[in-house]
């Protein structure tokens, strides 16, 4: 399955750059000029370094979705079906990398689809696509 | 005390999608129904969380037409059970029975029925006078009729009169229909019926979500004891659920108006339906909750896994599991029916939960089930739960410890709508009969009803389905039960009524109460009789021992009753709210009143209906309904102190076997709160020691608790005590009132 990946041997967390790959995410996938609305989150530590909360598409959130409102495409990815979504942000709280975002304007909640528009604008060539083994459905 | 690991590698390797099918017939019982009525209606979406008007249907004259939602229904009684009981009210008159054509069954939702960010947020309350009560009866039951009823326009469904023809009420709520159809040909059991029809009313398979059906089965029609299924469709297993309105015999109500089924086609669900006033708050607390859910439940309750069923291993660890009619509180073959195996046998690899968004997700299923006997023998069925409730009913209670013969109790009950929790109670009584001799084989025609015959047992419930024999008398519930044996000199009357479980003509829920003060009380001085929807206190206080004292007791049966009511007014489950603790609950005031999550509800009533309440608030509300309730039972010939008396085995050892199983702790109350010596005295004696303290003891937590609730000692509302609140602006309740004053 496709996987987005950061490697922080080369991103440091936004120090020296414009978090050019959450504005892409916002503007081109959710058409929001707010970057805190993207679906990766790059955070800085403040003793240095840093983390992202990006979907590593794990599953956990189809296990759990009521209304099969999130299914894996042929390239493995989870993709959301706003169409059948009912809203119950299930998928949000049980996401334990905490991946699954909303905005007070939708009532879908949104995520990472491993698109790779993040990809092409990261001034460090830090962020990548992966291909990866699917994970097994684990019961939750 | 911990609960049970989970394995996943243990979970029997079941196809949930596999089951018997029952549509082959479907057109031909399509082109048997007969339009007898249809109206066009424009349907409507809530708005913070109200339509603003209700649906009144009579069965008998066919008419149809909108009743308005006023300012003063949504300020006294909210919504759910409280507009349930108006509606009732003004039905009926204080000498209406329940098989009268003025008495009414009443659906309600509630204001936050129907959000989807919280668990417990899709129940619908269900009232009628019941025919084992003769005063109302509610229940609170999931599946998605009540939802999709809000979302088809009406805040309350009320159905009235005597059809002389097997009748379906179809509802669709995107069209604008609402159709009165005779039903000649239709199956009768719930797991066909369900399934038929869900099939018949959805337009193509993505439809099959929005549909719900009210239904019941054959028992129904031949017993006190019916009760109604709420259907759910179960997108990943495709197969039609149910969960049930199970007390208190609506489900009998319900075919005397010879109403087959009530089917409703919602709009699609979204999460969005109930135009909240503040969205944002909702999504916020949701999703905590749902966060709270994953990280404490693998922890705590594991309702997850398990549902309620979790609790059968600790009920029996503490002494307070019921087994052999409520003699005894723990058996050594529990282990085989416990949270152990149902973890093994429900079907764990799915989604379960019987509204969108409960991420506690009791509703348990197990499928795969080859039934043995009856009708459908040879069938392969899915069966809801099984719950804590019919494990210990149907099971333990009954002396039945095989893991399918429970399933199959569990199933029939079910698919032939009769209510497990009052079939468990009233088989564990007729076992008792036959173990003491007050039965025997000549009596039950034939069937030997010793613990543990589930053969026998699945026979009798047959024979109620077929309004037979032996199963005949036992569908007339405990309480006529007791009468029937009495009269016919089958026994000491003392003992009959001592063994015999009920209260109000209400079978008892199953916790063994006896060594539990709070749950005496907690069953027996309810309005609707003996249940765990409205004082459920055993666990506060013999498992977490959260109530040490008399006062505090008492204080409880004031506090939760209210507390618990609420969530009927609104539409909300009880269980997401002490089935998972926060993490810090414990070192909170009042952690036994989990305060966090009464925020939670204070928050989501607040930010559905823009109406900013207190947690004080919260119980005044709840307080209106519950003794609006209260004079309700009053005015129907009941509600006084004389009716919460409760049968001498909840509340102590009746036989000299139960004394002598606890004989160590019994003899050390004689010693320790009567101050007595028992050195020398005989279990008889002892045991009479017991009766007399024990019933004291009870007398004087009524006295403690009709005062705190503002009642008078014979358990009346004081005029007090209704201008408090309120319902003084009721001229005929405070005339109900007044007439008991005097």
């Amino acid at each position: 399955m496709k996987q987005l990946v950061i490697d922080f041997t080369k991103c440091d967390a936004g120090r020296h750059c414009d978090h050019e790959c959450e504005l892409e995410c916002a503007v081109k996938v959710f058409k929001v000029n707010d970057p805190a609305q993207a679906a990766l989150q790059i955070k800085a530590y403040e003793d240095g370094g840093g983390h992202a909360v990006l979907c590593d598409q794990c599953g956990d959130c189809v296990v759990v979705c009521p209304s099969e409102a999130l299914k894996r495409n042929k390239l493995g990815v989870v993709i959301i079906d706003k169409k059948v979504c009912v809203g119950c942000y299930m998928c949000i709280g049980f996401c334990e990398k905490e991946a699954f975002m909303r905005n007070s304007d939708w009532i879908t909640p949104h995520k990472c689809t491993s698109c790779g528009i993040c990809v092409k604008v990261c001034p460090h060539g830090a962020l990548s696509i992966v291909d990866v083994p699917e994970p097994a459905l684990r019961i939750i | 005390m911990s609960q049970l690991a989970f394995d996943p590698s243990k979970v029997m390797d079941i196809d949930y999608t596999k089951r018997t099918e029952y549509l082959e017939g479907l057109e031909a019982i399509k082109a048997a129904h007969k339009v007898l009525k249809e109206i066009t209606y424009t349907p409507s979406l809530p708005d913070r969380g109200y339509n603003n008007r209700t649906l009144y249907v009579n069965v008998d004259s066919l008419e149809v037409k909108e009743k308005p939602v006023t300012q003063q229904m949504k300020d006294v009684f909210i919504g759910g059970r409280g507009f349930g009981l108006y509606h009732l009210w003004n039905a009926v008159r204080p000498t209406t029975r329940w098989n009268d054509p003025e008495n009414e069954i009443v659906i309600s939702p509630g204001p936050v029925c129907g959000m989807t960010q919280y668990a417990g947020t899709g129940k619908s309350l269900v009232l009628s006078l019941s025919p084992q009560t003769d005063i109302p009866i509610d229940c609170n039951v999931g599946g998605f009729f009540g939802p999709l009823l809000k979302f088809s326009g009406f805040d309350a469904l009320e159905l009235q009169g005597k059809s002389n023809k097997d009748i379906i009420l179809f509802i669709d709520g995107v069209k604008g229909i609402i159709r009165l159809e005779e039903a000649p040909t239709d199956p009768v059991d719930s797991h066909v019926l369900g399934e038929v029809l869900t099939h018949m009313y959805a337009e193509n398979e993505a439809d099959l979500p929005n549909i719900s059906v009210v239904s019941t089965g054959a028992a129904a029609e031949h017993s006190l004891i019916g009760m109604l299924n709420f259907s759910f469709y179960d997108r990943r297993r495709k197969c039609v659920r149910f969960k049930q309105a199970g007390r208190g015999g609506i489900g009998t109500v319900f075919r005397n108006k010879r109403i087959r089924a009530l089917v409703i086609r919602g709009p699609k669900v979204a999460g969005d339906l109930n135009h909240p006033a503040d969205p944002e708050t909702i999504a916020k607390t949701g999703i905590k909750f749902h966060k709270e859910i994953r990280e404490n439940d693998p922890h705590q309750c594991m309702m997850r896994r398990n549902g309620t069923a979790h609790i059968v291993e600790i009920m029996d660890a503490y002494d307070l599991l019921p087994v052999h009619n409520f003699q005894y509180g723990s058996h050594p073959d529990v282990h085989k029916i416990d949270s152990s195996y149902w973890q093994q046998r429900c079907t764990q690899l799915t989604v379960d939960g019987c509204w969108y968004g409960c991420s506690m997700a009791c509703a348990k299923g197990a499928d795969g089930l080859v039934l043995k006997t009856g009708p459908y023998k040879g069938h392969m069925v899915t069966v809801d739960g099984p719950e804590y409730e019919n494990t210990a009913g149907l099971g333990s209670n009954c002396g039945v410890f095989d893991p399918d013969d429970l399933l199959e109790l569990n199933f029939y009950c079910d698919t032939y709508g009769i209510c497990t929790i009052t079939y468990g109670t009233l088989t564990a009584f007729i076992m008792e009969c036959f173990q003491r001799g007050i039965l025997n084989k000549e009596r039950t025609g034939g069937l030997e009803m010793a613990w543990g015959n589930a053969e026998a047992d699945l026979e009798m419930m047959h024979q109620m389905a077929r309004g037979e024999g032996f199963g005949r008398i036992a569908g007339l519930g405990v309480k006529k039960m007791k009468e029937h044996f009495i009269k016919n000199g089958w026994g000491d009357p003392q003992l009959i009524n001592d063994i015999g479980m009920e209260n109000k003509g209400l079978e008892y829920s199953q916790y063994m109460s006896k060594e539990s003060l709070a749950q005496q009380g907690g069953y027996a001085l309810t309005n609707k009789g003996p249940q765990h929807d409205e004082a459920w206190l055993i666990f506060m206080d013999m498992v977490n021992k959260q109530l040490p004292t008399f006062e505090d007791k008492a204080e409880a049966l004031y506090y939760f009753p209210l507390f618990r009511t609420w969530f009927g007014l609104n539409g909300f489950c009880k269980l997401p709210w002490n089935d998972v603790v926060p993490a810090n609950n414990s070192s909170q005031p009042e952690a036994h009143k989990v305060p966090e999550h009464v925020q939670n509800y204070v928050d989501l009533f607040s930010a559905t209906t823009g109406i900013k309440i207190t947690k004080e608030d919260l119980i005044m509300q709840s307080a209106r309904v519950y003794n609006f309730q209260r004079v309700f039972n009053i005015r129907m010939g009941k509600g006084l102190r004389l009716h919460d008396a409760a049968p001498y085995r909840s509340l102590g050892p009746v036989t000299r076997e139960e004394y002598e199983s606890r004989a160590e702790r019994y003899d050390k109350q004689i010693v320790d709160e009567m101050g007595l010596d028992p050195t020398g005295k005989s279990s008889a004696e002892k045991m009479a020691l017991h009766r007399e303290w024990r019933t004291k003891r009870f007398s004087m937590l009524m006295d403690a608790v009709y005062t705190r609730r503002g009642w008078t000692l014979d358990g009346v509302p004081t005029l007090e005590r209704l201008k408090e609140l309120g319902l003084d602006a009721f001229p005929e309740v405070v005339e109900v009132v007044k007439q008991h004053l005097s």
